[in-house]
């Protein structure tokens, strides 16, 4: 590292605080969208896969729900993927 | 009508019981009638925040049990008339709080108390579900730090949805109060700001305390830090006591003292 380098790192040292704001931000907003969601959501998923898996053997995974609220409408999203044919 | 103010915060160890002592014993110190309630069973630690630790006979659960009554169980404080203290059981377990036990305790309280301060436990499992319950006013305690915010807003959330507030439609008011904050740190860009802690929670600042020595000297004497007028936490916590009841007051003690050449030198503080 240059001399030069030296003074200027001084000047402007890497902010640790703006970082942990920004994974705050982050995680904080991702964990509220959780919370607004409906109790039964997980036990939904749970009960729609036990469904699926009665006729097609997927994987948990594959199964997604959420739950959007849009002004005053609801929309649920099932998003399922199926196992590649043999 | 009696208030119900809950000290919370999720995390362990950002000084609820600190707060919950100063904040106690400054509405005691300003004419109302209050009683500090430690939620903590197992844990119990206020009795020796509040140096009455050799005073305990009868605890929460007695109380609840109907092994003791009030005036038995009940400690007053040495220093303040406006004062008692309700001790948690160190003996037994969470369990031992009941929602229908600690709401009888609370409307007993409530006729004789202008204030009802309870210290939450950490985390949130049946104590600190209990301790915010029944609650009017919370006051979310924080560290500028990334795990604090956001188990405090994890709170929050469940002072919004799983309060009898809540449940009835109404809100707990709620207060941040910022504590273990270092200006110095903070202007060296290696701590959150007030600012950008506000930002994320989005909830009225209550105050800000400053990291101090003085902290750790009250803990030591069993003197609650805000009967040390001379420190600055002391005197953020005074300031927080008075915001509380409405008075508006700049906030104090956000800039790092500047040191003189002479203290540099010399490394005097």
């Amino acid at each position: 590292m240059s001399l030069f380098d030296y003074f200027r790192d001084r000047k402007k040292p890497a902010s640790t605080a703006s970082m942990a704001k920004e994974r705050l931000q982050i995680i904080v907003a991702h964990e509220r969208g959780q919370r607004s969601q409906p109790d039964y959501l997980p036990r939904l998923q749970q009960e729609i896969i036990d469904v699926i898996s009665k006729y097609v053997k997927i994987d948990r995974d594959q199964v997604h729900v959420a739950l959007d609220n849009q002004d005053d409408c609801s929309i649920l999203e099932l998003n399922i993927t199926l196992p590649e044919r043999l | 009508m009696a208030k119900i103010i809950v000290v919370t915060s999720g995390k362990g160890g950002v000084g609820k019981t600190t707060t919950s002592a100063a904040i106690g014993t400054g509405l005691a110190l300003r004419g109302f009638k209050t009683v500090i309630v430690d939620f903590d069973v197992g844990l119990r630690n206020l009795d020796l925040i509040m140096g009455c630790e050799r005073r305990v006979v009868y605890d929460f659960v007695n109380l609840i049990n109907g092994d003791s009554n009030l005036n038995q169980t009940l400690i007053k404080d040495k220093r303040s008339d406006n004062l008692y203290i309700l001790p948690a059981s160190q003996t037994r377990d969470k369990d031992a709080l009941t929602q229908e036990g600690v709401e009888k305790v609370l409307e007993e309280l409530k006729q004789t108390f202008d204030y009802i301060v309870c210290d939450s436990p950490a985390g949130i499992e049946k104590g600190a579900h209990l301790a915010m319950y029944f609650a009017d006013e919370a006051v979310v305690v924080t560290n500028p730090e990334v795990s604090s915010v956001r188990d405090s807003d994890r709170m929050l959330g469940l002072l919004s949805s799983k309060s009898r507030r809540a449940e009835s439609g109404e809100k707990i008011k709620e207060h941040l109060l910022l504590t273990r904050y270092n200006p110095a740190r903070v202007e060296n860009g290696e701590m959150l700001s007030v600012s950008d802690v506000e930002d994320i929670l989005s909830i009225p600042l209550l105050g800000v305390i400053p990291e101090s020595q003085a902290v750790l000297k009250a803990s030591n004497q069993g003197v609650p830090v805000i009967m040390d007028e001379q420190s600055d936490a002391g005197q953020a916590y005074g300031d927080a006591v008075d915001r509380l009841l409405g008075e508006e007051k700049p906030h104090r003690f956000l800039e790092a003292q500047k040191k003189s050449l002479l203290q540099r030198l010399f490394g005097g503080r």
